[in-house]
């Protein structure tokens, strides 16, 4: 990044869609499953067909009531949808069925932990509305595929609150976090449940905003923080070469990185937004939503700080553990079974998170089971195995089946050597074998004897117990 | 009986024959088959004639009643469907261009229940396209005539309907009524049409012109048979959430009771400049005819009157410019044989499939909901709507229900109005504001005219209050009965 870019900060809005895990689409009964034959889950309701009805499916206002609530929203007692009208082959009705001026969740906010601390993300409403279908271009012409229309959508608003592609991020995972927790939905970015639009201005700090730009569907954590980063150098540097930011929307190109222009403001749609005289309007009683919040589980925050409290652990691996319900479960689990949880969370947040990242973004699976991974971290401690010996024992569960970890060591004889008598043989040997690395380390060369310990660890194949190597070495050394 | 006969049959008469076995379906059915042969060329109220189709069902029905079934009074009742309710499997055309070959996949909900009854439908009906008009003159197929003078127009938007019942080309007929589109042709062709209060017939499978004022309703030849017909399409549905859970009424069950003592509003504002000296006549005459009856006339004021038809306007065409804009021109309906994009594939479909009318709502409605003129105009009719039911409320607090004309004239000739579209919005005055409260109305005879042609008058009740209008309605058919027939 060139210098002058630190002159001037970053103001991002998110826009994020989720779809709702409900059986059935928001106004009629044909399946949500995704992955199903192109137009086989339709009905004259949601292929639009003259004179079919709308009727609302109250598991998606229930769903959509839960999500407001984990995310610290006020609750509409009295809500609207509304009809939002543009012309595109997806979309059968030629509008959207949402809601514009009395969404059903307004003026929440979620807390993030960046490297910088802790921060409130304010959430300016949580609406409802239905997705369009999708539409399949090959050589032979444009085919639409109508299985997803209707499928229930929430769409969440945050406010400009975003500084930095860490925050945004941050934001994104700590939502879906909460919304997994809730149970409404799956959160798949790469099947689309959940997706991104982000609204980027800049401006000099002390100034008024800048003109945002909006880039639309980015479905990856990663994919968002490059369309920042482009987005924001590319906004600078116009505005330091002299030229205007126009509001537009632009497309981010995922090979490339980079964004470009897809559609400018005066080209937009007027959407003629109006109530829709299909649908009554939603009333919700008090007693529905004592009903539903009493339905809330845990959430991340109130988990977050447990772990912190009980664990010592700090904000931020306490924020990661807790980004799934299952990691969470099972880090839980793991706890039962160890009296060491700031060791556990370490690992998990090392090894378990890489090798569950290597698998997929988006489901959660740790096939080794939470009292192995706790022995793993015992053995550790109380000396049996060492550091890489846990490491490389918890990969081989991982990958080539879950055991007893002590039966695996023991069967493939990788119990750390403590044995000061063995040892020392050994250290006599390396330092007969280097006299060159003595001869340096006496000469003042401090590293000249690391190369000693690699060598008994590779001869122990990484069972010797490193800390005691390192004494004997030590010793025996000051004795020449 | 001859084939002139049975089609003479109010459809309580023709039911008791039925079920008494003195005529069968299968000949109610051909007489009405044979009628229509006849006087189509003339009238030309159908788009479509199932003939196959009614003859099967209507051998069905007697192969039942032959079996011992007991069967609903509507069985083996041959009966015409306004074109823009969904029958699956048949054409449904809107009388448009743009649905000329569109056969839907589903019934809709009247269409469930008249074939559960036993109803035989006959074919589908002619009306101005999408149901926008007043003198079924907009239809891109055909004009149809006015039975009761064949140069005149039948009314619209269901002038179909009303001159196939007005002809005895059907018993009964549906209709669907947004401003006036059942009560105003059946006051030209001088039969009984009720617009019932919103929410009583499901409307799901009635291709929408404007969801918050359509309702479905009968066309019949007297008020008897309308609270038959509307024993059998009433009642919730729970595909349309507009449609009301409430216990169903018993539309019949006043029928015959007398009227003396009650009271009936006679609102000074709709008797101003505009009405003619024919139907200014035909309701004093109503109005003579009530007072022999023991019912009391009461002159009310019903101020919100001249702001009924600007809100209509905007309501309906704001809602049917978004109803109407799934009509692309992609999944079904016309396309355009010349186009280079998605954007000219819309525009010359959408140009080419819908007529001037449609068109010019369209284009009202999409204005009237841009952004900066939202307040001024849809906002705006939502205000007016409220003023206008509370004007009702504050009337039924101490009537029992309101006479008015239905349209300012009686029947006017094919092509007088064409060319001035206004002129024709504002013969939709004293129905327009009967959509905008909801409440019920029921559109009769009351006179006839110096020119011979039929004068309807509007009796228009609090919500749910068809009974109470049949009654009334039916006491002075009875008085009708006496001097006319």
């Amino acid at each position: 990044m060139s210098a002058f870019t630190s002159e001037y900060e970053m103001v991002i809005g998110l826009e994020v869609h989720v779809e709702l895990k409900t059986r059935t689409k928001i106004f009629c009964s044909c399946p949500t499953d995704f992955g199903a034959e192109p137009n086989t889950h339709v009905c004259p309701v949601c292929m639009g067909l003259p004179g079919s009805l709308p009727v609302l499916n109250r598991k998606v206002v229930e769903y959509a009531i839960k999500a407001g609530m984990a995310t610290n929203c006020t609750i509409a007692r009295y809500s609207k949808q509304d009809r939002k009208n543009y012309f595109y082959p997806d979309l059968p009705k030629a509008y959207q069925i949402s809601q514009y001026d009395l969404p059903l969740c307004e003026h929440g906010y979620l807390d993030i932990e960046t490297s910088t601390g802790s921060k409130r993300i304010g959430i300016t409403r949580i609406h409802i509305e239905e997705d369009a279908g999708k539409l399949v271009h090959d050589k032979s012409g444009t085919f639409i595929d109508c299985n997803r229309c209707g499928v229930p959508l929430i769409e969440i608003v945050s406010e400009p609150d975003i500084r930095s592609a860490e925050e945004a991020v941050a934001y994104l995972q700590k939502l879906r976090a909460t919304i997994l927790y809730t149970g409404i939905s799956d959160c798949r970015m790469q099947e689309g449940s959940l997706r991104c639009d982000v609204n980027l201005s800049v401006h000099k700090p002390g100034q008024p905003f800048g003109t945002r730009t909006e880039m639309k569907n980015l479905n990856s954590f990663q994919y968002v923080q490059k369309a920042i980063e482009f987005e924001y150098r590319r906004q600078v540097e116009a505005i330091e070469n002299g030229e205007e930011i126009v509001q537009e929307t632009r497309r981010f190109d995922e090979k490339s990185g980079k964004t470009s222009s897809m559609r400018r403001k005066e080209d937009a749609n007027d959407y003629r937004y109006f109530p829709d005289p299909d649908l009554a309007p939603i009333e919700m009683s008090e007693q529905q939503l004592e009903q539903l919040q009493a339905s809330i589980p845990v959430l991340p925050d109130q988990r977050k700080s447990k772990y912190i409290e009980q664990f010592g652990l700090t904000a931020y691996d306490a924020e990661m553990l807790t980004a799934t319900p299952e990691t969470a479960d099972y880090f839980e689990s793991v706890c039962a079974a160890t009296e060491y949880p700031k060791q556990a969370a370490n690992l998990m947040l090392t090894e378990v998170f890489r090798l569950m990242s290597a698998e997929s973004e988006d489901t959660v699976r740790i096939p080794v089971a939470p009292a192995h991974l706790a022995a793993l971290v015992n053995m550790t401690i109380d000396g049996k195995i060492n550091s890489s010996t846990e490491k490389k024992v918890l990969g081989e569960l991982w990958k080539n089946g879950d055991q007893s970890p002590e039966e695996y060591i023991r069967a493939h004889d990788l119990f750390q050597l403590s044995d000061p008598v063995l040892l020392e043989q050994l250290v006599d040997q390396a330092i007969a074998q280097n006299p060159k690395s003595i001869a340096d380390f006496k000469k003042g060369k401090t590293n000249a004897l690391k190369s000693l310990v690699g060598q008994i660890m590779g001869k122990t194949s990484g069972r010797a117990n490193p800390v005691i190597v390192q004494q004997l070495i030590d010793e025996k050394v000051a004795k020449l | 009986m001859n084939t002139k006969q049975i089609t003479e049959l109010s459809l309580c008469q023709l039911s008791g024959h039925l079920q008494s076995g003195e005529i069968t379906a299968v000949q109610a059915a051909k007489a009405y088959l044979d009628v229509i042969r006849e006087r189509e060329p003339s009238i030309k109220a159908y788009l479509s004639v199932l003939e196959g189709e009614a003859m099967q069902k209507a051998a069905q029905i007697d192969d039942r009643r032959s079996r011992g079934e007991k069967l609903s009074p509507l069985a083996g009742i041959p009966a015409g469907i306004k074109d823009n309710i969904c029958t699956r499997g048949f054409t449904t055309t809107c009388a448009s261009r743009m649905l000329e070959n569109f056969v839907p996949p589903y019934d809709a909900h009247v269409i469930e229940k008249l074939d559960e009854a036993g109803a035989v439908m006959l074919g589908k009906l002619n009306m101005d396209e999408f149901a926008m008009g007043s003198s079924t003159e907009n239809s891109y197929f055909q004009v149809t005539h006015n039975p009761r003078d064949l140069s005149c127009v039948p009314g619209g938007s269901s002038g179909g309907s009303a001159a196939a019942v007005a002809a005895n080309e059907a018993v009964f007929a549906l209709g669907s009524d947004t401003g006036g589109s059942i009560r105003q042709p059946a006051a030209f062709c001088g039969v009984v049409g009720m617009k019932p209060t919103y929410g009583t017939v499901s409307r799901y499978g009635l291709v929408a012109f404007a969801s918050s004022l359509d309702q479905i309703g009968p066309l019949t030849r007297d008020v008897t048979d309308s609270a038959m017909v509307m024993d059998c399409i009433a009642g919730h549905d729970s595909r349309d959430t507009t449609s009301i859970d409430m216990e169903k009424l018993d539309y019949s069950a006043e029928l015959g009771k007398d009227i003396r003592g009650m009271k009936i509003a006679l609102p000074k504002e709709f008797f101003g400049e505009g009405l003619s000296d024919d139907v200014r006549k035909g309701i004093e005459t109503a109005v003579a005819r009530f007072k022999e009856l023991g019912a009391e006339i009461v002159e009310v004021s019903m101020p919100t009157l001249s702001h009924a038809l600007s809100a209509y306007y905007i309501i309906s065409s704001a809602e049917a410019s978004s109803n109407l804009a799934r009509f692309d021109g992609i999944r079904y309906g016309y396309r355009a044989q010349d186009y280079d994009d998605i954007t000219s594939l819309y525009k010359n479909s959408r140009s080419e499939g819908f007529g001037q009318e449609v068109k010019r709502r369209i284009m009202l409605g999409t204005f009237a909901l841009s952004s900066g003129y939202y307040d001024a105009y849809y906002k705006k009719a939502l205000q007016v709507r409220t003023l206008i039911v509370n004007d009702y409320n504050r009337i039924f607090e101490q009537c029992d229900c309101i006479l008015s004309p239905v349209a300012p004239t009686t029947a006017y000739k094919i092509g007088e109005k064409t060319s001035n579209p206004l002129e024709m919005y504002l013969g939709d005055i004293y129905t327009v504001p009967v959509n905008i409260a909801g409440v019920p109305a029921l559109s009769m005879p009351c006179a006839t005219a110096s020119n011979g042609l039929p004068v309807g008058m509007q009796l228009i009740g609090r919500p749910f209050s068809e009974p109470v209008l049949y009654r009334i309605g039916r006491a002075y058919e009875t008085t009708c009965e006496t001097t006319s027939r």
